[in-house]
């Protein structure tokens, strides 16, 4: 049995995922998890991962959650080319760094920024709360000022002079509320150029990103309710 | 100058990074930062790191935040013994997926059930609505029983049979909330037997020693007014 990845490309850390792998040339089997229908909620899929979530990997008997293991395990295992994970201590050193802070500085505003503008307004029919999402964009700010003001103003890319892993897991969570109509990128001219540096290493492995994004998305799931419980306790932040 | 370390052993991961250091005999200079006294917030240490959270690392010209990174950058530099992060792919991958995790999880429910039951109380003079302590502990306890099932299962240690960094990382964030009166032992036997065997490994004497201050944060006197507006308005978040 190849490689499966298991993964709902709305997930940034999915999309990180299966980026990674189309652009390093891994084989691999992509099992579609739909979280609109509550995929990831079923016991066939908890069996792959108890968390209940996406990114997971299955190698054989092999299980693993948790995206940034998954990138590693598989930058090591295909010997991924080196910029991706450098093998220099300093290098490597810099992009552990961004890929254990971004959990709490990165993903977890910009997810609740996407939340607000479109999944739950979708599935609530209640327009998006203007005042709720000021003061969540607030809280994405310090982190997308850092990464402007100070990372890139040393360096093209956030861990070193290449495009890595933490590019990659950046680009794809802040396109989160990019792609739903809250431009991050708008007042930070270096994040901005990043963006276009980071896409222009990439290439056409990129997936494409459709503006009618949410009504797609969630055309699928039936009665237009979200199954199991809405990840409110992200925005409760 | 050598390897300079800038901690304060009242944070879960200053004290995962101490013990690490300590127990594999890495000399280093130890650089106190009180986060009590908001010393993180000094220009100097702010030169160390910018965004001005311990732990934090100087070694000569090269600055580094972020326990995991941290962790790692000390295995790797110092050779340390194979286990504490394993060269083989997927005992690596383990070690990996627990420390990746632990970020939203139980490090979030454990600072914030040792604020809320005692920090803001008992040092800050505010009181916490009980039913946000009870939604807290109630989520620390539901990762509490994701260490015990997911990761911990019937192996040795939290990444498999032998000790690694995801034991350090684990072990210090549950400190916590044991410093503020948390039984996180009591009813859970495995995970009991799991702490033995990591004190074991440790020493029972950096273990302890690691833990004498944030143990004693229960016996400190009231915060100064001047402490509590310095302080005030960067841990309201840990009341949500």
């Amino acid at each position: 049995m190849p490689l499966e990845l298991f993964l709902d490309l709305y997930s940034p850390p999915c999309r990180a995922i299966y980026i990674f792998a189309r652009k390093n040339g891994i084989p691999f089997e992509l099992r579609s998890v739909e979280l609109g229908r509550g995929e990831h909620l079923k016991p066939e899929f908890l069996k792959v991962n108890p968390l209940g979530k996406v990114p997971a990997l299955k190698d054989g008997d092999f299980l693993l959650a948790e995206s940034v293991a998954i990138l590693l395990y598989l930058s090591r295992k295909y010997h991924a080319a080196a910029h991706w994970y450098p093998p220099e201590l300093q290098a490597c050193a810099r992009v552990d760094e961004y890929l254990a802070w971004q959990h709490t500085a990165v993903q977890l505003p910009a997810t609740n920024v996407y939340l607000c503008k479109s999944l739950l307004p979708y599935f609530s029919g209640q327009s998006v709360d203007p005042v709720r999402l000021d003061r969540l964009l607030g809280k994405l700010k310090p982190a997308l000022q850092h990464l402007d003001r100070e990372v890139l103003a040393a360096k093209p890319f956030l861990a070193t002079e290449q495009l890595s892993l933490a590019d990659l897991m950046a680009f794809t969570e802040l396109m989160q509320p990019t792609a739903v109509g809250c431009d991050v990128f708008q007042d930070w001219p270096r994040l901005a150029a990043w963006r276009a540096r980071v896409e222009a290493g990439l290439g056409p492995e990129l997936p494409s990103w459709p503006r009618s994004w949410c009504r797609d998305c969630w055309s699928g799931s039936a009665e237009g309710v979200w199954p199991g419980p809405l990840p409110c306790t992200l925005l409760s932040q | 100058m050598g390897l300079e370390l800038y901690l304060d052993l009242l944070s879960q991961p200053c004290r995962a990074v101490y013990i690490f250091a300590k127990r594999n005999g890495i000399p280093f200079e130890l650089r106190p930062v009180e986060l009590l006294k908001g010393q993180h917030h000094s220009d100097a240490f702010a030169q160390v790191n910018r965004l001005k959270k311990v732990p934090a690392l100087k070694d000569g010209d090269f600055t580094l935040a972020e326990s995991v990174a941290i962790l790692l950058y000390l295995s790797r530099k110092y050779e340390v013994p194979d286990h504490w992060y394993p060269q083989d792919l997927q005992a690596c991958a383990r070690v990996d997926e627990y420390l990746a995790w632990q970020h939203t999880a139980l490090r979030s429910s454990c600072t914030r059930a040792m604020w809320q039951k005692m920090m803001f109380p008992v040092f800050l003079g505010e009181q916490v609505p009980p039913e946000t302590l009870a939604s807290t502990l109630a989520e620390l306890d539901r990762c509490l029983q994701l260490l015990e099932d997911k990761f911990l299962k019937d192996q040795d240690f939290v990444a498999g049979p032998h000790i690694s960094v995801a034991d350090l990382v684990a072990i210090t964030e549950l400190m916590h909330p044991v410093s503020a009166g948390c039984q996180v032992f009591k009813s859970r036997p495995k995970l009991a037997a799991w702490r033995q065997r990591v004190e074991a490994e440790v020493g029972k004497d950096l273990f302890q020693e690691a833990h004498a201050a944030v143990m004693k944060v229960k016996d400190l006197p009231p915060a100064d007014p001047a402490i509590k507006e310095k302080l005030k308005s960067s841990v309201q978040v840990l009341l949500q």
